[in-house]
């Protein structure tokens, strides 16, 4: 019988053997079992099409490569070829937990480059439904990461209070989920009265049920094992990894876009930046908790103090018309025919705006050299960043937790795949 | 802000290496390709800028005879909340950048998108694979040259 001896190179022997086109392997040392395993893309706990591929040393991971990709749609070169109004029901399917957001994100950039300033009801009724989109997509979250480690009827409750949401926005937009409801300079329509009662309606209801859901995860103990200390990112990694979102900010860094570079109404609004310490999946999901809370806080002071008027900037050349004066009046005609099918004319230059969507730093570039069709748009898609910290959270992490660390990171890979 | 910016820069580098512009509030520099990596490390590491997030890097096809590629460099400080862009031009035939990953980690994937769209090579990349498209994939789909409709052939697909 064979001793295992010390000095064996801890290489794998089925991988040597593969590139030796040697299939039997014999294993001198038992305890070498370095795995390679692949998840993905097709898994049900990855959140989509997300390819991971696992060293395995035993049951702890020693390395991990995510391969990303299956989901892209070429979004950035489609954009060369059409105008900036046609490229909005694209930005639905880019994060499509909360398409309102992006809709907003998209067009408060094209508006940026063309030096538009909407009236004070959209801007409150954008924000509005910023963060309505938020707490629709931290909700899907929550139980996601509730089933990652077994807590299956959190996910059920989570989705009762998101379903709710889905009907506001249906009301709202007419759709559940390809809103496309921003226009340049404005909005789609206004918000009917209906629809303000059901948002109120539901902020009132929300904080009970989000503490109902909450009490089943926050003292289990099953849960908290699975995620304190679990896929933890130092401070400084997460910044030069360029990690964005509430996913910073449970590393302790105190960095939100709505407080530090203002955009809509934010200024105006009370709430705070929720930074928690850990940095591990605890600190990941707790962030997004409380940030739920926060924009039912912040919905409820929009709707109070939302402005009456109009919701749509008088910039004729570049604001689409209505639809009743483009049937009545000719210039309204005219203008709607060059809008369609020219686009609009926007100055010579370039520019970068980014929102704090509910993943991150979600950015667009827009290169125009004048004409209808943006020269080069870029999309800056909070997940992509995010899941390239994947490999660091993951490092020495145990093979059950990896589900669970994905849940935490909470990628769309809509938005990383563009 | 944006003045400090170019102040500093022009301290360090001189007046002549840098070109400037400025549209909308938001500071754009151009900054020789052989240059690059310094002046990043340089506005990452000064105290009072300390552009300590990438923010995002990408390509841009200007379709120009001379300085065809332009890679962007969007920079974000959470020191003072502001942002700067950079530029550099590469020419067609010869397009290569130096690599800023070993200043920013998060640039690994950002170049390879850039690398995977418009076949711009990062020199000193740890690993520069394509990223989106498949690995045997032969054309840069956000070049101006490619075609929306993709080129026929260049996927494998199956025979009639």
């Amino acid at each position: 019988m064979e001793t295992a001896t010390h000095d064996i190179p801890r290489k794998s022997k089925i991988l040597q053997a593969l590139e030796d086109q040697n299939t039997s392997v014999t294993f001198v040392d038992p305890l070498e079992n370095d795995l390679i395993l692949n998840m993905g893309p097709q898994h049900p706990a990855t959140h989509g099409v997300l390819r991971l591929l696992v060293r395995l040393d035993g049951e702890t991971v020693t390395g991990c490569v995510p391969e990303v990709g299956y989901l892209h749609r070429g979004y950035e070169k489609l954009a060369e070829s059409s105008t900036y109004h046609e490229f909005i029901p694209h930005t639905d399917r880019l994060d499509y937990l909360s398409p309102l957001a992006n809709n907003v994100a998209y067009v408060l950039a094209v508006e940026k480059l063309l030096g538009i300033e909407t009236p004070p009801r959209a801007q409150y009724l954008r924000t509005m439904i910023s963060e309505l989109a938020r707490i629709s997509s931290h909700l899907m979250m929550m139980g996601s990461i509730g089933m990652d480690v077994g807590a299956l009827t959190v996910w059920m409750w989570t989705f009762r209070e998101r379903e709710k949401l889905y009907d506001i926005f249906e009301n709202l937009v007419g759709a559940r989920f390809t809103t496309s409801y921003t226009r340049i300079g404005g909005l789609a329509h206004d918000m009917t009265p209906e629809a303000e009662q059901m948002i109120r309606k539901f902020i009132d209801e929300f904080p009970a049920n989000l503490e109902e859901s909450e009490k089943l995860i926050n003292t289990n103990r099953i849960f908290i094992e699975r995620t304190d200390g679990v896929g933890v990112i130092s401070r400084e990694e997460a910044i030069d990894l360029g990690v964005t979102g509430p996913c910073l900010r449970a590393c302790g860094v105190n960095q939100d876009l709505r407080r530090t570079n203002p955009y809509l109404v934010y200024e105006k609004l009370d709430f705070n930046v929720v930074v928690y310490d850990g940095g591990d999946s605890l600190a990941r999901y707790y962030v997004r908790l409380q940030e739920m809370k926060e924009s039912q806080k912040i919905v409820r002071q929009l709707l109070d103090g939302m402005p009456k008027g109009d919701i749509h900037a008088f910039k004729p050349k570049k604001v689409l018309p209505r639809k009743e004066r483009v049937y009545t009046k000719m210039e309204e005609l005219i203008h709607d025919f060059m809008l369609v099918n020219f686009g609009i004319d926007p100055p010579v230059g370039e520019i970068y705006h980014a929102v704090e969507g509910s993943k991150g730093e979600l950015g667009f570039y827009f290169y125009s050299n004048g004409s209808g069709n943006p020269w080069r748009m870029k999309i800056r898609s909070p997940s992509f960043v995010n899941i390239q910290a994947l490999p660091a959270m993951l490092r020495n992490a145990m093979i059950s937790d990896v589900v669970a660390i994905i849940g935490s990171l909470d990628p769309v890979m809509g938005e990383a795949d563009k | 802000m944006n003045a400090l910016i170019l102040e500093k820069l022009n301290k360090q580098f001189g007046s002549s290496v840098l070109e400037s512009s400025e549209f909308r509030g938001e500071l754009t520099l151009i900054v020789p390709v052989d240059k690059i990596v310094d002046v990043c490390r340089f506005l990452k590491e000064d105290s009072d800028l300390r552009f300590d997030i990438l923010a995002d890097l990408f390509g841009l096809d200007m379709y120009t005879p001379a300085k065809r590629f332009g890679v962007v460099y969007n920079l974000y400080s959470l020191k003072t909340h502001y942002r700067v862009r950079l530029k550099t031009f590469v020419e067609e035939n010869h397009p290569h950048v130096q690599t800023v990953t070993g200043v920013w980690s998060t640039a690994n994937w950002h170049e390879r998108e850039t690398f995977d769209m418009f076949g711009i090579i990062f020199d000193g990349h740890p690993d520069l694979r394509r990223i989106y498209m498949p690995d045997e994939y032969e054309h840069y789909p956000l070049r101006k040259d490619f075609p929306l409709m993709g080129i026929p052939g260049s996927l494998y697909l199956p025979k009639k």
